[in-house]
């Protein structure tokens, strides 16, 4: 028997234990492990071996053409532009997730990649130019043509599909950004104690917390 | 790998305990903690939530902001890894047959990502065959098991609220936090038609009870694991942590039981596995083996362990190894509150799950099938994910937003308000509830494949019944009158009918497999005996949801614990009388 491979089976259970007891000693830095992300967006999430061979293989391949990207740009910003509530789509780097989200979600390749094109192929017909590079009102009269899945005429029927994709998208990586969470008034992930619901709150919605309820339940 | 060879531990233990979820972490910590030299084999890598950390994340810490991948497919942010399907570890079908089977390779297993719902059985959930005629009564009753309840209370904690209820007995309960809005209104809604609606009952610390665990922080993310004060049960922290502590017990992490090794008197003398890391044959000996690999995984191992003494598989003479496979029933359903649209903001993450459900309330005198189910419930904000807002043209159609009529769909500032005006609006629910234990429903291993270790693979052969199929449609039925009740808009679910058996999942996907392995006193129809012992094999023993007879309309995991405690008890009574 090879001594090394022999003297390696005996370490996999001690190694597996020191693991572990190196683990217990950060009790006392639990609040730096428990804060969250690094400056500079570093992934500080747990990942497993197969993971980050994973997310490294998506990190170093690039999907969308420049044209294509410029496309998405436009129209994420047309979806969630910015207002007095909160900034746009670019600024909460939608279109670098929706890069992100086809490559980790392959089914979603040829419906954004046809999609965009189809756009295109219709805006050539119409202005004689791709989607980018049409006016302010050439662009909006084509959105309008497959934003509106109820009026849109039968023949716009792809690009009502390839839209709604385009909104969904859009949406997920936008509410999903600093900038949407905080635009949606999320104020949850967070140590905290729960009491209930706040009183103002049960009065609008005239309900109120049983006896029973008032007398078991946890109290901070 | 020419100079492929078997290397030999030389270390002789007192137990090999293979897999390290709810049953084999409870044995790690009894048996090591009584002093003897335990070795836990685990299939996946070393975890702990301290140092493996998605709790507190925001959203946008995921690259995929929590999307599902196969890696995670309870999303990014979920703790467990791996799940329906691992690279290089297929298993298959009999024609026309579903079952989807969920598997964590990790420390802690499947408890890395459960619901924390932690119910007891009741006395009628061990002698269901003497109720109804159907399946079989176990070897035990609720007497039996109580005192092992009672002590996984106070060790492990669970909230919850005394009801005096025949068939959900109480517990010995940490206080349950409040109802949040939505729950209110359910609780309203549901009762006002007859259908109770209690606290839930769940291993969550609402209150301290040792050093070494904190109380929770509400920030409703069981499922990512209790990095910040392990205030969840999870087996890694609660108790393979505690078991490591006391200097007892090797773990040896990234091993793929192969076989349970036998000598010539047909005893169990050890362990034979495959470490995944440097794809080497390496055996562990010890003088019980104690299967705890999950329900499937442990009946493949007993069905791979062949012998001369054991042409059939180990423990296997009754040829009852693989059968009884069964799932809890599940269908849901969901919508939207009206009242709810435009709410006030404020933080109601609340625990890591419903603070609500609804036990099984129904007579099956009057219904046309046996058994019940349970009703979990969620809704209210969330942390935003990947999904967000998705569909929305199906929306900001057909509800007026701040009083006005929209068209479908559109862009721009006036659809970033519909998204604000529905959000925390949802509302659901889902029904999990008892299959029939049947003998023709079983796991066998598939003749021609074998996974990339070169273990032979399981061959799934499940198919519902048709009261599985009744269940679902009383579940539908109830699900409709309550959302109705509530005022509610129902957005999935709804549709379903016979020609989809009324939305039942397909069995496997509620993820409480159980039955492979079960417990009987007679060894000609059962593996076990009361024990968790094999009937064939002394020394031999099975601590998962494969020993139960029949799983109730209650998640497994409180009667795993229990059970396992109990099994453990016993071995260190029967090593102390020399009996093994």
């Amino acid at each position: 028997m090879d001594r090394r491979k022999s003297l390696k089976a005996i370490a996999v259970s001690t190694l597996s234990a020191s693991l572990l007891l190196d683990a217990c000693k950060t009790d006392n830095k639990k609040d730096t492990a428990a804060k969250g992300a690094e400056p500079g967006g570093q992934l500080t999430l747990d990942r497993a071996e197969e993971e980050k061979a994973r997310e490294k293989e998506l990190m170093s391949t690039t999907f969308f053409t420049p044209h294509e990207m410029a496309t998405i740009t436009v129209l994420a910003d047309i979806i969630i532009p910015r207002d007095e509530v909160s900034g746009s789509a670019s600024d909460a780097k939608v279109p670098e997730f929706i890069e992100f989200m086809v490559k980790d979600r392959p089914e979603n390749q040829i419906p954004m990649r046809g999609g965009l094109r189809w756009l295109d192929v219709q805006c050539l017909k119409r202005f004689n130019k791709p989607f980018v590079d049409g006016t302010e009102q050439e662009r909006m009269a084509m959105v309008d043509e497959i934003a509106w899945p109820r009026k849109a005429k039968p023949e716009m029927a792809q690009g009502v599909a390839f839209f709604n994709l385009m909104r969904d998208l859009t949406a997920s990586g936008f509410y999903t950004s600093e900038i949407g969470v905080k635009d949606l008034g999320y104020v949850g992930n967070t140590p905290n104690k729960w009491n209930g619901v706040p009183d103002d709150v049960l009065k609008q919605y005239g309900l109120s917390y049983s006896e029973k309820e008032l007398k078991e339940c946890a109290k901070y | 790998m020419g100079d492929l060879q078997v290397k030999k531990n030389a270390k002789q233990y007192d137990a090999i305990i293979v897999g390290s979820g709810a049953g084999g972490g409870m044995a790690a910590y009894v048996l090591s903690h009584a002093g003897l030299k335990v070795c836990l084999i685990e299939a996946g890598p070393m975890y702990d939530p301290r140092t493996n950390v998605t709790q507190l994340k925001n959203p946008w810490e995921s690259p995929r902001r929590g999307a599902s991948t196969k890696f995670r497919p309870f999303g990014d942010f979920d703790a467990c890894y791996w799940g329906w399907e691992i690279d290089g570890e297929p298993y298959t079908h009999a024609d026309n047959t579903k079952w989807e089977w969920w598997r964590a390779r990790m420390i802690g297993g499947r408890t890395n990502h459960w619901g924390r719902i932690s119910l007891r059985f009741g006395p009628k959930d061990f002698k269901r065959r003497s109720i109804d005629g159907l399946g079989d009564d176990w070897p035990i009753g609720y007497d039996d098991v109580k005192p092992y309840y009672d002590r996984i209370d106070k060790l492990i904690g669970v909230f919850g609220s005394n009801e005096g209820l025949e068939n959900d007995p109480d517990g010995i309960f940490l206080p349950p936090p409040k109802p949040r809005l939505h729950e209110l209104m359910i609780k309203k809604a549901a009762t006002g038609i007859g259908i109770p609606v209690i606290p839930s009952r769940l291993s969550i610390l609402t209150k301290k009870i040792n050093d070494s665990r904190g109380e929770c922080i509400f920030c409703g993310q069981c499922n990512r694991a209790c990095s910040y004060a392990y205030a969840d049960f999870s087996s890694s922290s609660v108790l393979i942590k505690p078991a490591m502590e006391t200097g007892n017990i090797d773990v040896i992490t990234n091993a793929m039981a192969r076989e349970v090794l036998t000598n010539k008197e047909g005893l169990a003398t050890g362990v034979s596995y495959v470490n995944k890391q440097d794809l080497q044959e390496y055996q562990v000996m010890g003088r019980t083996v104690i299967l705890a690999a999950s329900a499937c995984e442990s009946a493949r191992l007993l069905l791979n362990s062949k012998s001369a003494r054991y042409p059939n598989g180990l423990a296997n003479s009754s040829g009852v190894v693989g059968k009884y496979l069964h799932d809890s029933t599940g269908a849901d359903m969901g919508g939207v509150i009206p009242e709810l649209f435009d709410r006030k903001r404020y933080n109601e993450d609340g625990v890591g799950g419903a603070h609500i459900y609804t036990p099984w309330w129904g007579d099956n005198k009057k219904l046309d099938f046996p058994r019940g189910y349970h009703i979990e419930y969620w809704g209210g904000f969330g942390q935003p994910a990947y999904g967000f807002g998705g569909g929305i043209q199906s929306m900001n159609g057909k509800f007026l937003v701040k009083g006005q009529q929209k068209e479908a769909g559109g862009y721009g500032k006036s659809l970033k308000e519909d998204y604000r005006y529905f959000y925390g609006a949802r509302v659901g629910m889902a029904g999990r509830g008892e299959a029939i234990a049947v003998e023709s429903n079983y796991c066998e291993i598939d003749p021609k494949v074998v996974d990339k270790y070169g273990i032979p693979v399981l061959r799934f052969n499940v198919k519902p019944t048709e009261y599985e199929i009744k269940q679902a449609k009383h579940m539908k039925e109830t699900f409709k009158e309550i959302m109705h009740e509530l005022g509610a808009v129902i957005t999935y679910g709804g549709d379903d009918d016979e020609k989809n058996n009324y939305g039942l999942h397909a069995p496997g996907n509620i993820i409480h497999e159980a039955g492979t392995v079960r417990m009987g006193n007679d060894p000609k129809k059962s593996v076990l005996n009361k024990y968790n012992q094999a009937h064939d094999c002394k020394n031999l023993f099975c601590v998962d949801g494969g020993p139960f007879v029949s799983q109730a309309d209650k998640n497994i995991t409180w009667t795993i614990l229990a059970l396992s405690m109990r099994a453990s008890e016993y071995i260190i009574d029967e090593m102390k009388k020399r009996n093994i």
